[in-house]
């Protein structure tokens, strides 16, 4: 009954949907993610099964308990009358002249829908690295690291924008190959206004290259989280071209890049459900993170040496900055302003808050107590874990992933880490590496076609629509994410150690390294 | 001439304050610093690691009287500072040589 009514819902709104913004769009829609009218036919076939049942009670109820809907029916009537009267009668050319007019305004206004979403999304995507990132990774430093940390997500901001202009973005996105893509769009040829249907055919492409450069420059930021408080500013630079290079370009490309061997709508072999990034930024990054800490080793006076927050102030600000940020990191991965996006962002809200919730009952059965750091670190182990999982999944489930991924990460903090002792100073292989794997699989539990046929009308997308073996698909892709991650750090860890070198001399960790690798100071509160 | 040194918990400060200025002593310098006798710390936990805070904030007064006033000040603040509690500081009391006014030399008792 309640389905019912909701899938009920769904197709009217759906089909007001498409008859206002998707008449005489051509059938290019076919981007990463498939659009509302993909969305649309799909609901309204299996309403159709159901309605015979349900069909007057729905009905009744629905009339009665929305007043919207009641108000969209003349619409879709009319509009339902007007199609019927045209094709009946002569067309003239003065008609079909101003239907060609309407068709090129009604094309026109949905891109520019879609764009000032897509455009708002990006700079969201931006906020998440500075500030939300650099203030949540600002304040767990003591407080002669606090500008070091800051400035290496700063930097990448700079940094991965250049590389992303000269090859990045073609690496990434260029050609069709399984691995990696080519050079065809280096240094942005062809980029530009006009949209590149592989991708998301309503915007600009200027738009989806700027957008997708965000989340190139928030991954390496991730990792900056476990070699804190002692990996060199020239260490880091360095390492990080080279890990945008040798990790990121080709996972972003195998899950998201047309031809890629783990993408889900573009011709992959294993398609991999990633709607946001869990594999391509949370796993990479998180596994990465954690070849680091054991390969730089821990922080001088580990575990022995109190090293607590010196402002959770700080950390709590970032928090909730990133909780904003993650609405265009997700939603705009719909890459328009429709269904699905709202579908995504409520997901992500969802899966934010039962992690925040997760974490924190479990501190209070720990500790009796539940803390600040523990509620906004749980927060975020949400919004990881829920981050591949966002535009395949209704919000029911997303509660439940959220919850999981909060319970997961507050063990994998708290008990893990200190079973075998690494150190990884702020918990980004605990958050992003197990929050990115644990989201991962649990989309292909819980994707389902009502949200996004990916796979086509009427096929099942995850494990909730009978579709098991897609979680399989994901173990694959978060498998490759894993030894990529593990070769190409370990790798370009050896390249850096053996050049610039990686870490800082004992005396300038001791001394911090706000002094000893930039000559200055978070705080000068003395006259 | 006596110097007081009194090492009190930051929540009693206020009073302490009110009650040296109701019996008529209107200079003090007032530090904040940390440390700790018998109380010892408490334990904090972030993201599952306990660290044992030693070092507690406390607030020094320090004062500087002619002795007729010591005995009513060490009373005063013997009053507005006890909590009964452990962790609530202590008094010290030392003789004082000579007081001089920077601005213009005065000398002695006159000086304080």
């Amino acid at each position: 009954m309640n389905r019912g009514q909701k899938n009920f819902k769904l197709r009217r709104t759906g089909s007001a949907a498409y008859n206002l913004a998707y008449t005489g769009v051509s059938s290019q829609l076919q981007t990463r993610m498939r659009t509302a009218k993909d969305a649309h036919s799909f609901a309204s076939e299996i309403s159709m099964k159901r309605m015979g049942i349900v069909c007057c009670s729905v009905l009744t109820l629905v009339l009665l308990a929305v007043p919207l809907l009641a108000q969209q029916s003349p619409a879709t009537a009319s509009a339902a009358t007007t199609s019927a009267s045209a094709s009946s009668s002569e067309v003239s050319p003065a008609v079909t002249d101003k239907l060609t007019q309407l068709e090129q305004k009604v094309t026109a206004a949905q891109s520019s829908a879609d764009n000032a979403w897509m455009l708002v999304s990006a700079a969201l995507v931006l906020m998440m690295t500075g500030p939300g990132l650099a203030l949540f990774y600002g304040g767990l430093v003591r407080q002669k690291n606090v500008l070091a940390i800051m400035m290496q997500s700063f930097a990448l901001m700079a940094l991965i924008t250049v590389l992303w202009a000269l090859v990045g973005y073609s690496l990434c996105f260029g050609g069709s190959g399984p691995f990696i893509g080519n050079f065809q769009m280096a240094l942005l040829r062809g980029v530009g206004a006009i949209p590149n249907a592989d991708y998301a055919a309503t915007i600009p492409q200027s738009t989806f290259m700027v957008y997708q450069l965000m989340f190139a420059i928030i991954t390496p930021a991730l990792i900056t989280g476990a070699t804190a408080e002692r990996m060199k500013f020239s260490g880091t630079v360095l390492f990080m071209i080279l890990w945008f290079l040798v990790v990121y370009a080709p996972m972003a490309h195998m899950v998201w890049g047309k031809g890629g061997f783990l993408n889900a709508s573009l011709g992959g072999r294993f398609p991999t459900l990633d709607f946001a990034g869990g594999t391509v930024v949370h796993v990479t990054s998180g596994v990465s993170a954690l070849v680091c800490a054991l390969y730089l080793g821990k922080r001088v006076g580990y575990p022995r040496q109190p090293m607590p927050p010196h402002s959770l102030v700080l950390s709590f600000t970032g928090a909730c900055l990133l909780w904003v940020g993650w609405f265009g990191f997700n939603a705009g991965s719909a890459l328009a302003s429709n269904g699905l996006a709202s579908s995504a962002f409520v997901a992500t809200h969802f899966g934010a808050a039962t992690a925040a919730i997760g974490w924190c009952v479990a501190e209070w059965f720990k500790n009796g107590r539940a803390s600040a750091l523990g509620a906004i670190s749980g927060a975020v182990a949400g919004l990881v874990a829920i981050t591949p999982a966002a535009g395949f999944v209704a919000p029911m489930p997303a509660l439940g992933i959220g919850f999981i991924a909060g319970l997961f990460c507050f063990w994998m903090v708290t008990k893990f880490k200190g079973i075998f002792g690494y150190d990884d100073a702020l918990d980004a292989f605990g958050v992003h590496g197990a929050g990115g794997t644990i989201g991962a699989l649990l989309t292909g539990v819980c994707a389902q076609a009502v949200i996004n046929p990916i796979f086509g009308d009427g096929k099942a997308v995850g494990g909730l629509d009978g579709h098991w073996g897609q979680v399989g698909n994901q173990l694959v892709g978060v498998l490759t994410a894993w030894v990529l991650a593990l070769v190409g750090t370990i790798i370009i860890l050896k390249v850096v150690d053996v050049t610039v070198g990686l870490r800082v001399t004992e005396e300038h960790e001791v001394e911090g390294l706000d002094i000893t690798q930039h000559g200055e100071e978070g705080y000068n509160l003395e006259v | 001439m006596m110097k007081i040194e009194a090492i009190i918990q930051p929540s009693r400060f206020e009073s302490v304050k009110d009650a040296l200025l109701e019996i008529g002593i209107e200079g003090m310098t007032v530090t904040e610093v940390r440390g700790h006798g018998r109380q010892k710390g408490h334990t904090e936990v972030y993201r599952g690691r306990e660290y044992t805070v030693d070092l507690l904030p406390k607030v020094k007064l320090e004062l500087v009287l002619p002795d007729q006033l010591v005995n009513r000040a060490v009373d005063a603040i013997l009053k507005s500072a006890k909590t009964g509690k452990i962790g609530d500081g202590k008094i010290f009391l030392s003789r004082v040589e000579e007081a001089i006014r920077i601005r213009n030399e005065e000398r002695g008792e006159s000086a304080l």
